[in-house]
């Protein structure tokens, strides 16, 4: 089972609630932090890092003597990646999305595969749990095909060894986190009672409903803010899987770098039901039930 | 006229809350919400829409059933996983489809149809504070960085043609696509941070972001007193590398209490809070070259 942990809004607690609970997590597991802008999950996992590699995106690279500048490449390029003037090709590799259309399609063969470097992907153990991460390279735009190298990672990984997958996906709700949540069983949303978090839960729920994938939500810093996230998950047929009360310890405990599971017994006891709760949602409904119940 | 964008790296850190507060204290601007994907300027400011418009960017590769012999070239050629074969025939995944137009090129039947994609809509707005130039991108659409460019043209636009002198953004957390794009002929990013283990991480990230492009950059730390040994790392990582420190905010329910509201916080009765905010504001003026 591959778990994503998502939220629409930024701060409401996504790596807390993955840390917690990769920390309590019955069985094999790797725990995998797919917000390769800002990674954060090994700052609360610390993990014994074993091995990385660097991750690269295809990119062409242009052989002039066999140019004809046809310009064929140019008028297939939808990324404005490659551009033939006159007797001049200008490529911009930090534009190309490496769909590898133009060296396919290049009549004189001029075109040849070459590499973007996109972040550096490591592993390691934390506690019980294999840990996995990238890190997207400073300057580098496109997170998305860095996370699918990430999580061709995370697929070796089970292969090798059988268990679940938790992801710690990176805020908002456009491509870069719907490239996160959409291979995973079940998706937990994490939002707080706030104005700014009932939005972006909306957000996220319009963008991840039409996966037909088991979701429910942790309520994180409830009893700050109102009432609208519970009116709105109950419309919606979402369960609300966890609440985290809102207490200035827990903020204390977090911005030491705890995982809050540690923090007492209560709290232990909140992500250990958290987590059966989201093996049920995944044996007892089959994909669409939730979201559209 | 000055840009000024307001970041994070990590989200949550009070981004928005402060540059709401901005929005009402600095005079002569055009208030711009770069967060296109998760925006919530709005919810503060309570923007009147003037003018709608939609946002279509990059195009989608659709099958066409009837054409389509099943012959699988497109399928062995998409990189990026969007082409599903079902009984029901051959179809393309629209989350997954990159909108590169391969299979459309390489198909032997001309059965790829490549429409254009709606991904969202942009508005100017009038409100309390001021003109505001705002978007909604699609749950699940791309392209924000696009829309985010957009954005900036419109309110740069706007700001010449009524002679003021500032654009003040809300930037998006992170350091990819749409954070790249806000900070496009920035004259001065200011990170929002908090002293936690990930508030400093993703600040220093987003710090070597900007000098990567060569931004003018400068720190707030709210919620200081959450973790002093934590803001105090913070406090010695901008001075080893010289970024200015504009503010040490504490931690106020207040930012709550205006958010359900719909106020921001300089509105409300005053607080230690708003006091600084009022103050860190002037040192952001003077960093900006914003004269009186």
């Amino acid at each position: 089972m591959i778990v994503s942990v998502a939220s629409g809004k930024g701060g409401t607690g996504k790596t807390t609630v993955t840390a917690s609970l990769a920390a309590v997590w019955d069985g094999s597991l790797v725990a995998v932090d797919l917000d390769v802008e800002e990674p954060n999950l090994h700052l609360f996992l610390q993990p014994i890092m074993e091995g990385c590699e660097r991750a690269h995106l295809e990119i062409p690279v242009l052989d002039e003597s066999r140019c004809t500048f046809c310009g064929a490449c140019s008028e297939l390029c939808q990324f404005k990646a490659i551009s033939v003037m006159g007797q001049l090709v200008l490529t911009f590799p930090e534009m190309c999305h490496g769909c590898g259309g133009c060296i396919a399609l290049c009549p004189e063969k001029a075109l040849s595969p070459g590499r973007r470097e996109l972040g550096e992907i490591s592993w390691g153990l934390a506690g019980k749990a294999r840990f996995l991460m990238g890190r997207l390279r400073i300057g580098e735009a496109m997170s998305p095909p860095f996370m699918r190298l990430v999580k061709a990672k995370l697929g070796e990984m089970m292969a090798a060894s059988a268990g679940d997958a938790i992801l710690d996906a990176p805020p908002g709700v456009s491509c870069p986190a719907v490239n996160a949540v959409i291979d995973s069983d079940v998706i937990v949303l994490v939002t707080e009672p706030t104005p700014f978090g009932f939005y972006d839960f909306q957000l996220a729920w319009e963008a991840f409903a039409p996966l037909g994938k088991p979701m429910g939500t942790v309520v994180n810093r409830a009893g700050l803010g109102n009432e609208d996230i519970y009116h709105f998950c109950r419309d919606k047929g979402l369960p609300i899987l966890a609440e985290i009360p809102y207490d200035r310890s827990i903020a204390e405990a977090y911005s030491c770098g705890r995982i809050i599971a540690d923090v007492s017994p209560e709290l232990k006891e909140t992500f250990i039901s958290l987590g059966g709760k989201i093996r049920d949602l995944a044996e007892l409904s089959s994909p669409g039930e939730v979201a559209h119940a | 006229m000055r840009e000024i964008v307001i970041i994070s790296g990590k989200g949550g850190t009070g981004k928005t809350s402060i540059t709401g507060a901005f929005a009402h204290l600095a005079r002569n601007k055009v208030i711009c919400d770069l967060d296109v994907d998760a925006p919530d300027l709005h919810l503060l400011l309570r923007p009147s829409r003037e003018r709608v418009e939609e946002f279509h960017s990059g195009y989608e590769a659709q099958i066409d059933k009837d054409e389509c012999t099943r012959c699988g070239v497109c399928a062995s050629m998409c990189r990026f996983g969007a082409i599903r074969e079902t009984e029901d025939g051959v179809s393309v995944d629209p989350l997954r489809c990159e909108g590169c137009k391969v299979c459309v090129a390489f198909c032997p039947e001309d059965a790829v149809r490549f429409p254009q994609k709606h991904c969202g809509q942009w508005y100017v707005s009038s409100t309390r504070f001021g003109p505001m130039v705002h978007a909604q991108l699609f749950p699940g659409a791309e392209n924000s960085g696009r829309l985010v460019m957009v954005l900036k043209q419109q309110a740069k636009e706007m700001a010449r043609a009524r002679g003021l002198d500032l654009v003040l953004c809300d930037g998006a957390p992170g350091i990819g696509c749409p954070v790249i794009s806000s900070l496009s002929g920035t004259h001065l990013a200011v990170a929002v941070t908090e002293p936690t283990p990930s508030g400093r991480h993703d600040l220093e990230r987003v710090a070597e972001l900007c000098t990567h492009f060569q931004i003018a950059f400068a720190v707030i730390i709210n919620k200081h007193d959450l973790n002093m040994d934590e803001a105090s790392r913070i406090e010695a990582f901008c001075r080893e590398k010289g970024y200015p420190l504009l503010a040490r905010l504490p931690h106020d329910p207040i930012v709550t209490r205006a958010m359900i509201d719909g106020l921001v916080v300089t509105e409300l009765p005053e607080t230690d809070f708003s006091r600084e905010l009022i103050r860190t504001w002037k040192r952001v003026e003077d960093l900006a070259h914003l004269g009186p």
